[in-house]
């Protein structure tokens, strides 16, 4: 039924691979929407940008302009909109970022199109399209079911699919932006990068981590007398470092560090799919959680189910007798 | 300044197994506790801030049934000033873009400088609604934000992007920001401020209040239809560790260091 036009995401001239995981479903649906993927990429300076998407086989639409050169959510809407008067794709898919978020749902209002976020998957048969996307933190699926639009709006999960291979290199087209003069109402100041604290969690060979579960700060002993008896670094969930618990440069998941420890131990923790994602590069993980449907036992190779506070101590006490 | 801040009462499911009711389209809620969304308790404190600073007033907005008016209390209590809780039959929750309608038509009754909501709720997570309503509403806005300062007319907003990299923007007010959780540290309300919430105005509207027409916010505007919810399937190939609490952890000590792993 038409085209599906993917806006790449790209940041201080990287592209983030959701673009990529992106592709890998658009992919999948052109054909059964009898349509063609087109990437949008939208910045300034972005010959290598385009280049680097480009070798995924997909044709690349570039709006390379100064007025671009940092991102602005109020600007990339105004493209965008222009962009489905002009181009008129059955489907428009942002990634579910700090970026996508910031403009699609005010997209969706303006334009008065059907708009699903954070999907994990779409279908489309017997010319209707259907999203899957995901509630109380992964513990309850919901599908969706567009009414009929000339445009449908998705963002899309990040690490909901793997990225594909590089294939054949695909052709690049630079188009004029729509915008032509820049906005006074948002302004981009600058970048502040990460604090850095005193231990580098992306490092470390062990991993306690905790999340809601630990309950209040006083309750935190008993989780460092776990990690000094096994050398391992104390991390955290966002709830964790949110409620001061555990220093925000310790906080695993997207909004935090990715890390890759050869042991994961998380105490607590029911595994949104922000602090799953954090953790893939673990290679062994321990669980205990109180809810056995949690999401975080989709991650372990050893799961307890049952409360922390029960379990903490004794391993505590066995581990020290055993490693003597 | 004026502000508002959007709250919603969300229920608490973070150990907790949630199960689908048999009509597929709703999550059996009634064994939960239920309490003010995580990052909407951050812009509650974030606009008491606002107002300690800088003055003006906050109005309290959400939509909710009754047993919720104990959550806006509270933040009448940390020092909001007043609340409007919206409740009718006839809205489609489970779509952000109609949600932000109906706060849109009721800050649209007020006047405001500044709205404030959580960047994103406990239960649906859509992350959308605060942005859908600075459209609805035809002002700024600037989401997941991480620190905020107001200035003469604008605010600078913080906005934190993966991997904990920020991008400061500045913003014209009016304008909508969502908070994003750890931006604060929410206080705890005050015994007097308890009682004085009890005094403080509690206005309970419907639609046909906020002269917004049913049309506009039902199940038939939404664009979106939901057609089930369902438990997914947790794909765990994990080795579940049994028995009693200190078996489990006496087993969990031995195979860790059996497997040379600490």
């Amino acid at each position: 039924m038409g085209n599906i036009l993917v806006v790449a995401e790209h940041r201080q001239g990287l592209v983030r691979d959701i673009t990529y995981e992106m592709l890998a479903i658009a992919s999948g649906l052109a054909k059964e929407m009898d349509g063609e993927v087109i990437t949008l990429a939208i910045g300034s300076g972005l010959d290598e940008v385009a280049k680097k998407i480009a070798g995924y086989g997909v044709k690349v639409m570039v709006i390379d302009d100064p007025l671009f050169a940092d991102f602005n959510a109020d600007k990339y809407q105004k493209v965008l909109s222009a962009l489905i008067d002009d181009l008129k794709p059955a489907l428009l898919m942002a990634g579910h970022t700090a970026q996508g978020v910031d403009f699609m749902p005010a997209l969706a209002v303006e334009k008065k199109l059907p708009y699903v976020a954070e999907t994990i998957a779409l279908s489309y048969t017997d010319n209707q399209l259907k999203a899957t996307r995901q509630l109380y933190s992964g513990k309850v699926n919901a599908r969706l079911a567009f009414k009929q639009a000339a445009t449908y709006l998705v963002t899309i999960r990040e690490g909901a699919v793997e990225a594909p291979e590089p294939s054949s290199a695909a052709s690049i087209e630079k188009i004029d932006s729509p915008l032509k003069e820049d906005l006074a109402y948002r302004k981009f100041v600058e970048y502040i990068e990460a604090e850095v604290g005193d231990v580098d969690i992306t490092q470390s060979d062990i991993l306690v981590s905790v999340g809601r579960g630990l309950k209040e700060d006083k309750n935190l002993p008993l989780i460092e007398e776990l990690a000094a008896a096994i050398k391992a670094d104390v991390a955290g969930s966002r709830a964790a470092t949110d409620a001061g618990w555990i220093p925000h440069d310790r906080q695993v998941g997207t909004s935090g560090k990715s890390v890759k420890p050869k042991l994961y131990i998380a105490l607590g923790i029911s595994g949104a799919f922000q602090h799953i994602a954090g953790v893939k590069g673990a290679k062994i993980v321990v669980a205990v959680n109180k809810d056995p449907e949690a999401p975080i036992f989709s991650i372990a190779d050893y799961a307890i189910v049952d409360d922390l506070f029960k379990i903490v101590p004794k391993l505590t006490e066995k581990l020290k007798e055993l490693k003597g | 300044m004026k502000t508002i801040v959007c709250i919603k009462y969300v229920p608490d499911t973070s150990e907790a197994v949630v199960k689908v009711n048999p009509d597929g389209k709703s999550v059996d809620s009634s064994r939960f506790s239920f309490d003010i969304n995580d990052a909407d308790n951050y812009a509650v404190e974030e606009s008491v801030l606002i107002k300690e600073k800088s003055g003006g007033e906050v109005t309290v907005l959400s939509i909710g049934p009754k047993q919720s008016d104990v959550m806006i209390r509270m933040a009448m209590a940390k020092g909001c000033d007043r609340a409007v809780r919206i409740e009718d039959e006839r809205m489609a929750l489970h779509d952000p873009v109609i949600v932000a309608r109906i706060l849109a038509a009721a800050a649209g009754k007020q006047e405001f400088d500044l709205i404030l909501t959580g960047c994103m709720a406990n239960d649906d997570g859509h992350m959308s609604t605060g942005v859908a309503l600075a459209e609805e509403l035809g002002v700024n806005h600037a989401s997941m934000v991480k620190k905020l300062e107001v200035l003469d007319g604008r605010v600078r907003a913080h906005r934190e992007l993966e991997g904990g990299l920020l991008e400061v923007v500045e913003l014209e007010l009016p304008a909508v920001v969502t908070i994003q959780t750890g931006i604060n540290e929410p206080r705890y309300a005050p015994i007097r401020g308890i009682r004085e919430a009890q005094k403080k105005e509690l206005l309970v509207s419907n639609l046909d209040d906020l002269g917004l027409d049913a049309a506009l916010v039902d199940e038939e505007a939404s664009l979106v239809v939901l057609e089930e919810l369902y438990i997914p399937e947790v794909v765990s190939t994990a080795e579940i560790i049994e028995g009693e609490p200190d078996e489990k952890a006496e087993k969990l000590a031995s195979i860790l260091v059996k497997g040379g792993l600490v």
